[in-house]
């Protein structure tokens, strides 16, 4: 797979293995991501894995251009990547589908000729991995969807998606840490609290290179987790 | 304690900036002229990073439960007002604020201004800084009725300026960007030959500017990678939106080029109606540029001096002509 650098400014570098939503891609990101983190450059304020690339964030007084290009492309080369892609345990995020807390799962099913139980089923069937976050503090862009379930955004973008929805549009799944405008596909709502200030070491629930598997709950057992997660 | 009376909408508390947040999705954010943010709180006697109020169009009015010293990097009309009578407020300079009595910052003429206090202004520390980033309500907001609280400091004696850093006046300087083949050889001309009027939405996230549209090879819409303040993108309609620092941490437009880290406080001064060009520069020039803006800062800092007088206002800017500040057209 070819790799290029990018100058992103005078401040940042940008390490990009292609131009496409790639899982290969995001897997070598990652692989990248961890060498240069494992280096612990001083002078590096942040490392951004998306997709297809890998921004590095850093102070061009402190670390010197030369010496990141070449620490980037050390740790593009880890051939290895795909062959040790982290096998990571993955974080069970519980959702309310449909009805209220899903306004679209009924239009989904009909779009892909399927019952709302196999919407549900097949999303609960995969592993999610977060491919990158963005957007909004704390918003994962999921990879890892069956192929039917690639659809465009909505024709008409909603002025207001409440927090916690969990969402399809783009081939990718996704859950809205805060309220926002949005054109994905809303299936269903999480109860679990995705951004804390506070927790200054993990402030965001998902991070990227993380697995997520979706469990279906039904309306009393969101009302119930909401409720104890508030007091917890 | 400070209370704040009124705020404008564009102020708000910043800080250095909540760096080390963006692979989750976290603004950068931070003062948009981090060396005016320096340059407040060094004459307030504060360490350069301290929080303080960031200004546009306006500030606030507010009063303070105790004595306190402050001090504005910026050009202002202000004053206090207190029950001996009212008297100006003069920037670059700190001045004593007494129980009970009013700081009205009615206008804010270079851009952006910054209101520091001795010891700090300690709203909501959160993510390790605390810069106001609206979306996720991080740090403390500047309303009306929020308390803030001062650090320690209002002890700290009056200090003025010596010597103002220069911010330049020829064009934004910039290198191309990590998409610059996705634009016409024309666009790519047009971009570095044409003026930009920065356009009605302008806020700390980005400016949109106006000026000839910029055309793209093969479309506007990339596989969104990461972004930075500085980064210039354009999406499809050809119109160059600089993203500033509350900019989101990825995007998907093509990039045509990023303005580089010394022209970034004066491009924080860009108002609606801003004239603005761009000059293209190497990686090398820009290094350059960076050592000599944080050189110029750092003399200024040194040149800080007890205020023992008046100012002289008139040696100081002629020492520097900061015109240049508010229209970087020439």
């Amino acid at each position: 797979m070819n790799q290029h650098l990018r100058e992103l400014g005078d401040g940042a570098l940008t390490l990009e293995f292609g131009e496409r939503i790639d899982p290969d891609a995001n897997a070598r990101v990652m692989a990248a991501r961890d060498a240069l983190q494992a280096l612990g450059l001083d002078g590096v304020t942040d490392l951004v894995p998306t997709w297809r690339s890998l921004t590095v964030h850093f102070d061009p007084l402190r670390l010197s251009h030369e010496a990141l290009r070449r620490a980037l492309l050390q740790a593009a080369a880890q051939e290895s990547a795909l062959a040790t892609r982290r096998s990571v345990a993955p974080t069970v995020v519980p959702v309310c589908f449909g009805g209220e807390f899903g306004p679209d799962l009924a239009e989904v099913a009909a779009t892909t000729g399927r019952s709302e139980g196999e919407v549900v089923a097949a999303l609960c069937a995969v592993d999610l991995r977060v491919a990158l976050i963005g957007f909004l503090p704390g918003f994962p862009y999921l990879g890892g969807l069956p192929d039917w379930l690639d659809l465009p955004r909505r024709a008409t973008p909603r002025t207001t998606v409440p927090a916690n929805s969990f969402a399809i549009a783009g081939g990718q799944a996704a859950i809205y840490p805060w309220q926002s405008p949005g054109g994905w596909h809303l299936l269903g709502r999480t109860p679990l609290r995705l951004f804390d200030p506070d927790n200054a070491e993990r402030p965001a629930r998902f991070a990227p290179g993380d697995v997520l598997r979706i469990e279906a709950i039904a309306p009393d057992e969101f009302e119930s987790l909401r409720q104890h997660l508030r007091h917890a | 304690m400070l209370e704040i009376l009124a705020c404008p909408f564009p102020a708000s508390l910043q800080d250095a900036g909540r760096p080390g947040y963006r692979h989750l999705g976290v603004p950068l954010s931070g003062a948009l002229d981090p060396e005016w943010l320096a340059l407040a709180n060094a004459l307030a006697g504060n360490a350069a990073d301290a929080a303080a109020i960031e200004m546009r169009l306006a500030g606030p009015r507010l009063t303070s439960g105790t004595d306190a010293l402050f001090a504005i990097a910026g050009e202002i009309d202000a004053r206090i007002v207190g029950a001996a009578g009212t008297r100006a407020v003069a920037p670059w300079r700190s001045q004593r604020l007494h129980a009970g009595e009013e700081l009205r910052i009615d206008a804010v003429k270079s851009g952006v201004a910054y209101l520091a206090f001795a010891g700090g202004i300690e709203g909501r520390r959160e993510l390790g800084s605390r810069s106001r980033y609206e979306r996720a309500d991080l740090g403390s907001p500047c309303l009306p009725g929020v308390a803030l609280k001062v650090g320690a400091g209002a002890t700290a004696i009056p200090r003025r300026l010596g010597l103002l850093p220069a911010q330049g006046d020829g064009p934004i300087r910039v290198i191309p960007g990590p998409q610059h083949e996705r634009f016409s050889d024309a666009a790519w001309h047009s971009f570095l030959s044409s003026e930009f009027v920065v356009g009605r939405e302008a806020d700390r996230m980005g400016l949109r500017l106006d000026g000839p549209r910029l055309e793209h090879v093969g479309g506007a819409d990339i596989v969104s990678d990461a972004v930075t303040p500085g980064a210039i993108q354009v999406p499809g309609d050809g119109r160059p939106i600089v993203l500033l620092a509350d900019c989101q941490t990825v995007g998907g437009y093509a990039k045509i080029a990023t303005v580089i880290g010394a022209d970034l406080p004066r491009l924080g001064h860009a108002l609606p109606g801003t004239r603005l060009r761009f000059a293209a520069v190497t990686l090398a020039a820009a290094l350059t540029a960076r050592q000599e803006a944080a050189l110029a800062l750092a003399a200024s800092l040194d040149a800080i001096v007890p205020d023992t007088a008046e100012p002289d206002l008139a040696a100081l800017y002629g020492a520097n002509l900061i015109d240049g500040v508010i229209d970087a057209t020439h």
